[in-house]
């Protein structure tokens, strides 16, 4: 490589020389920038999907390559957002592959000063057991004024802004056949 | 809105690029305002006497838009004689019962109208009247929500009411909303809201010009406007004024919720709330015998979309119990459980204290740091038997027990916290199916993206396989409170790695299936004979023709731009609710610059770019029959088709407990007297007077010196509510490091506060610390000879996380509204000083020393 063309190669000299007067285009490209491929290009396949933070709705483009999501944007087809996201919606892709996200099942005796390992299987199955203990022991078939009441008020619930329809529906399907009526979600809040 | 929805405020900016005129009334500068025509400074917690004093000058002007107010609002409907308005009162309506602390509604009806309750409350109150009763420690419970049962409609009325047309009978609705708002006028205004007279009548002037036949305004509330003692009240007063000008059911009319979370509205819809079931259908009430019919007949309407109540009803219950529900069996409505009262989050978390409420499921929401008087939710966490959480991240209310505020203070010890604390690994949004219902009723689909890792699930997951254990261990029970469980229809297809239950088929049982087991297309199809299964009556058709119709992605350069062809939004995909009012009575456009939906006599139909929000070939010269009932019972000239008189409602008759016109009362917590009425605070409001939830004097009684500023709590652009998804993510705990209190630069004089050095701000509650803003887009209000200052106080923080800080909800108190039992956030009452916060047990005596200084050691005493 003679002198004359490493000079050339020089991001200034193209700047100061070329037609990139700000040196944020051509003049700073390099080989390697040429090489350089978008992960929204070198995704394996897009999925359509919402964001899941206001209630605005603004449609996000899901990228995944190696069975892993490697990038959220917005999509510019939808009629609510135009392919805007906010700076929350724009972190949708650190929300979803977030080192600090819990990925085991975490569990804490009564009275203890630390967490426990618990398989999932065995979590759900304490889980089911607890709910129809409580259940057993709170069930009020009817009041001291011969009202029904078939219920229980010894199990809550609150969540299910931050769900899905479908989560919902299962949620009071559910709550409502084992008799709790304290099912309660942050549009309270 | 540009700060909490600023996607969404890119459509404000087009209105603007197009010369609207952007009005921004708050009680902070924001980035909304740096965008906005005008920043209107309020105090907070005033907003009705802002809005009332709108609704006086369009009166006083007469601005209103007075065909479509004849047509189309209740003015004309006469009252009954014994109804007695705040005027008169001097801030009580009449049926105010002192013992109780609530009202007997009977008096607000229409003249003509059967004495009746209010909406979704017929049902308890056919048995027991005095539903409302006192505590022994003095504390109001109130009775189920009533209002919210309204999500989708009107409350219940019956009878034929006496109209005055002329609008000229003194006990008309119309007489009646002149009187009540005589008095708020821009001086009056100016006196409870600090708002200068002369800005007041620029907004006004501008709203009036830009309203009527030829334009229509809107209004946007993000939901701060429900977080007050008069939350329901808030909203109602914008309505009637919207309903004045004529700006509902227009293009670019209509009061815009802006909520804050995914699926709110869809939680809202099918809700996970105590008081209402799919589709806004009352939970039943208990009652000492009570079928099925008794229920529909309690709570229907005879007239408009509620009069098929039955069909939706039964249809739910066929979707749930299937098989096993019969005509015979009144559809298994008894294994629905029973309300008895409030058992709302708040009343909840106290009997988790009182010792009642043993498991607890806490899913993708952080109350520990979230829910104000977070002490209070932490002390129930600590009173659980057993406690599930399940969320991305290690939230605040899974760790209560090892690092909560209170183990810092030596209240609570780790171990003699008996909770047992199960943590499981959700799922996020990228790795499951399903619908979210987005603020404008819109349903959108996300797809499967990649499955999840770990122990990761779907809430879908979580539930479905819960249940199917649940019924598993409970198989051949004899109880017979165990046949609900093992009735329920719970089959749904499973499918990839974990069996994950398939939220398609979830969403088709919600949408509806005929009697051939096909999916529906409409709720006009249900019947109530058992023949059709339908999980929520208002999602009827999302999945018409078997294709889920939410996941439609039709882009919007291919389609015009009401966009029927992206999502699907309830009721049958129309996106302007109530659109008929869009056309005059005639069914001609009010004016062809805002034309809409119109009648098309050639085709006997009605015709537009959205669907008609009417039966579309129901002619606008229809004359319902003298016993027609249900929808057609709705006449051609009535557009407000859920509603039980087809009439937008100036004034409510029945639905609300705490009265039929929204009045400015006080905050729970306020540094000034009423400027309108004796009566200080919403007489109806719910307090709770308990040792972890004192409240501050007010103006005039001794010690509200000690809390002499207001603060409002609220959101930043890079924050999502209590921190559960932003306080863990690099970017935005970056973009926003840190917790700040927002103070103008004449409080930060007068208290000696530095911009950038450490602050306390201290309540009878709690006291937390943030750093200092200092900003002279904060300005203190001068009202009725006194200046107010307020503090800002984002309440996105909590200890855990990337970014850590105190939470603006240790500060709060709780007090509810009285419709909905939502508490008020937005203004309150608190004293701040420089520097940080005392540590350890020392925090605790400095709050107490603060009770003290107030007179609160002792007192749960009345309240004004």
């Amino acid at each position: 490589m003679g002198v004359r063309s490493w000079i050339e190669r020089w991001p200034v000299y193209r700047q100061l020389t070329g037609r990139d007067d700000l040196g944020r285009g051509a003049a700073a490209r390099s080989p390697r920038t040429d090489e350089l491929r978008a992960r929204t290009a070198t995704a394996d396949r897009e999925v359509k999907s919402v964001c899941p933070f206001c209630a605005v709705g603004c449609a996000q483009r899901v990228f995944v390559r190696d069975e892993q999501v490697t990038q959220i944007e917005g999509d510019p087809d939808s009629p609510v957002s135009r392919g805007r996201l906010c700076p929350r919606g724009s972190s949708s892709l650190s929300l979803v592959t977030s080192p600090s996200r819990v990925s085991k099942v975490r569990y804490r005796r009564p009275y203890s000063s630390e967490w426990e390992d618990l398989d999932l299987d065995s979590a759900l199955d304490m889980i089911a057991d607890r709910v129809i203990e409580t259940r057993a022991n709170s069930w009020e078939h009817e009041d001291e004024q011969g009202r029904h009441l078939h219920r229980t008020m010894g199990i809550a619930s609150l969540g299910g802004a931050t769900l899905d329809n479908e989560e919902n529906y299962l949620m009071k399907k559910l709550y409502t056949a084992l008799g709790a009526v304290q099912v309660e979600n942050q549009a309270r809040i | 809105m540009a700060e909490a929805h600023p996607v969404g405020f890119q459509w404000v900016m087009e209105a603007k690029a197009r010369g609207a005129t952007v009005i921004h009334v708050d009680p902070r500068y924001t980035r909304t305002s740096a965008l906005a025509d005008m920043h209107v400074p309020i105090r907070a917690g005033s907003d009705i006497a802002f809005l009332g004093g709108l609704i006086n000058y369009v009166l006083r002007h007469d601005a209103y838009f007075a065909e479509y107010v004849k047509a189309y609002t209740n003015a004309p409907m006469i009252l009954r004689d014994d109804f007695a308005d705040t005027e008169d009162l001097d801030g009580l309506f009449s049926g105010y019962d002192h013992e109780s602390g609530s009202y007997d509604v009977r008096s607000w009806q229409y003249q003509g109208a059967e004495v009746e309750a209010s909406a979704g409350r017929r049902d308890e109150t056919g048995v027991q009247p005095e539903e409302v009763v006192r505590h022994a420690a003095g504390q109001r419970l109130q009775s189920a929500a009533g209002s919210e049962q309204a999500g989708s409609g009107g409350a219940p009325l019956r009878g034929t009411p006496e109209l005055d047309e002329t609008l000229q009978h003194p006990r008309c609705v119309f007489q009646v909303l002149k009187r009540h708002y005589a008095r708020y006028t821009p001086e009056m205004v100016e006196k409870v809201c600090g708002t200068p007279p002369e800005l007041f009548e620029k907004v006004a002037a501008e709203l009036v010009a830009n309203s009527g036949r030829e334009r229509t305004s809107a209004f946007a509330y993000a939901v701060g406007w429900t977080h007050h003692t008069v939350g329901v009240q808030y909203i109602r007063c914008a309505s009637v004024l919207q309903a004045l000008l004529g700006n509902i059911g227009r293009p670019g009319g209509g009061i815009m919720a802006l909520r804050g979370h995914a699926s709110i509205q869809g939680s809202t819809d099918i809700p996970t709330l105590y008081n209402i079931l799919p589709g806004y259908i009352p939970m039943p009430h208990a009652h000492r015998e009570q079928d099925l019919a008794t229920f529909i007949e309690a709570d229907s309407g005879e007239k408009g979309f509620w009069g098929n109540m039955d069909a939706y009803t039964v249809s739910l219950l066929k979707a749930w119990f299937g098989d096993a529900a019969t005509a015979d069996n009144d559809f298994c409505f008894d294994y629905l459980p029973r309300v008895t009262g409030d058992h709302g989050t708040f009343q909840t978390v106290m009997d988790q204290i009182d010792g009642t409420v043993k498991g607890y499921f806490v899913i993708g929401e952080n109350p520990a740091v979230g829910t104000a008087n977070s002490k209070q939710q932490r002390l129930g966490l600590a009173s659980l038997d057993w406690l599930v959480v399940r969320d991305l991240n290690m939230i605040e209310t899974a760790t209560f027990w090892s690092d909560g505020p209170e183990i810092a203070t030596a209240e609570m010890e780790t171990g003699r916290i008996g909770t047992e604390v199960f943590f499981l690994p959700a799922a996020s949004h990228t790795e499951k199916d399903g619908s979210f219902t987005n603020t404008q009723r819109l349903l959108q689909w996300h797809h499967t993206a990649v499955e999840p890792t770990g122990d990761a699930r779907s809430d879908l997951w979580f539930y479905y396989h819960l249940g199917r254990r649940i019924r598993a261990k409970l198989a051949g029970s004899t109880d017979p409170r165990d046949r609900p469980v093992l009735d329920l229809t719970w089959d749904y297809p499973t499918g990839g790695r974990y069996d994950e239950p398939s939220a398609d088929a979830v969403l088709r049982e919600i949408g509806g299936t005929g009697p051939d087991g096909a999916a529906l297309s409409s709720y006009v199809e249900l019947n109530n004979d058992g023949s059709t299964r339908c999980g929520c009556w208002i999602y009827c058709g999302v999945y018409a023709d078997e294709v889920n119709l939410s996941a439609r992605r039709k882009p919007r350069s291919e389609q015009d731009w009401v966009a029927l062809e992206w999502g699907w939004a309830w009721p049958l995909n129309r996106r302007i609710i109530y659109n008929r009012a869009s056309a005059d009575p005639d069914g001609n456009p009010w004016s062809e610059r805002k034309a809409y939906i119109r009648w098309d006599a050639e085709q006997g139909r009605w015709v537009g770019p959205d669907v008609p929000d009417f039966t579309a070939t129901k002619p606008p010269d229809y004359v319902p029959a003298a016993d027609a009932k249900g929808p057609d019972a709705i006449g051609g000239d009535e557009p407000f088709i859920m509603q039980s008189d087809g009439r937008a409602w100036l004034y409510a008759p029945a639905g609300l407990v705490d009265g039929p016109l929204p009045a400015h009362y006080e905050p729970e917590e306020s540094p000034v007297r009423n400027a309108l009425y004796g009566q200080q605070s919403n007489p109806a409001r719910q307090e709770y007077n308990r040792p972890e939830n004192p409240y501050h004097p007010v103006d005039g009684q001794p010690g509200s010196d000690v809390f002499p500023f207001v603060f409002t709590t609220f959101r930043v652009t890079e924050h999502h509510t209590a921190g559960g998804m932003s306080r863990w993510t690099p970017h935005l705990a970056e973009l926003q490091p840190e917790m700040f209190l927002e103070v103008s630069p004449e409080l930060a004089a007068e208290r000696g506060l530095e911009h950038r050095g450490w602050a306390t701000v201290v309540t009878a509650r709690s006291a937390i610390e943030g750093r200092v803003l200092v900003t002279d887009r904060a300005k203190p209000l001068r009202l009725d000879g006194r200046v107010i200052h307020q503090i800002g106080i984002p309440w996105h923080w909590g200890p855990n996380g990337l970014t850590t800080g105190d939470a603006a909800n240790e500060l709060l108190g709780v007090s509810l509204d009285p419709n909905v039992h939502i508490m008020e956030t937005k203004a309150a009452t608190c004293d701040i000083r420089p520097g940080r916060r005392p540590r350890g047990p020392e925090l605790v005596t400095y709050v107490a020393a603060y009770r003290r200084r107030a007179g609160l050691e002792t007192g749960l005493e009345e309240r004004p």
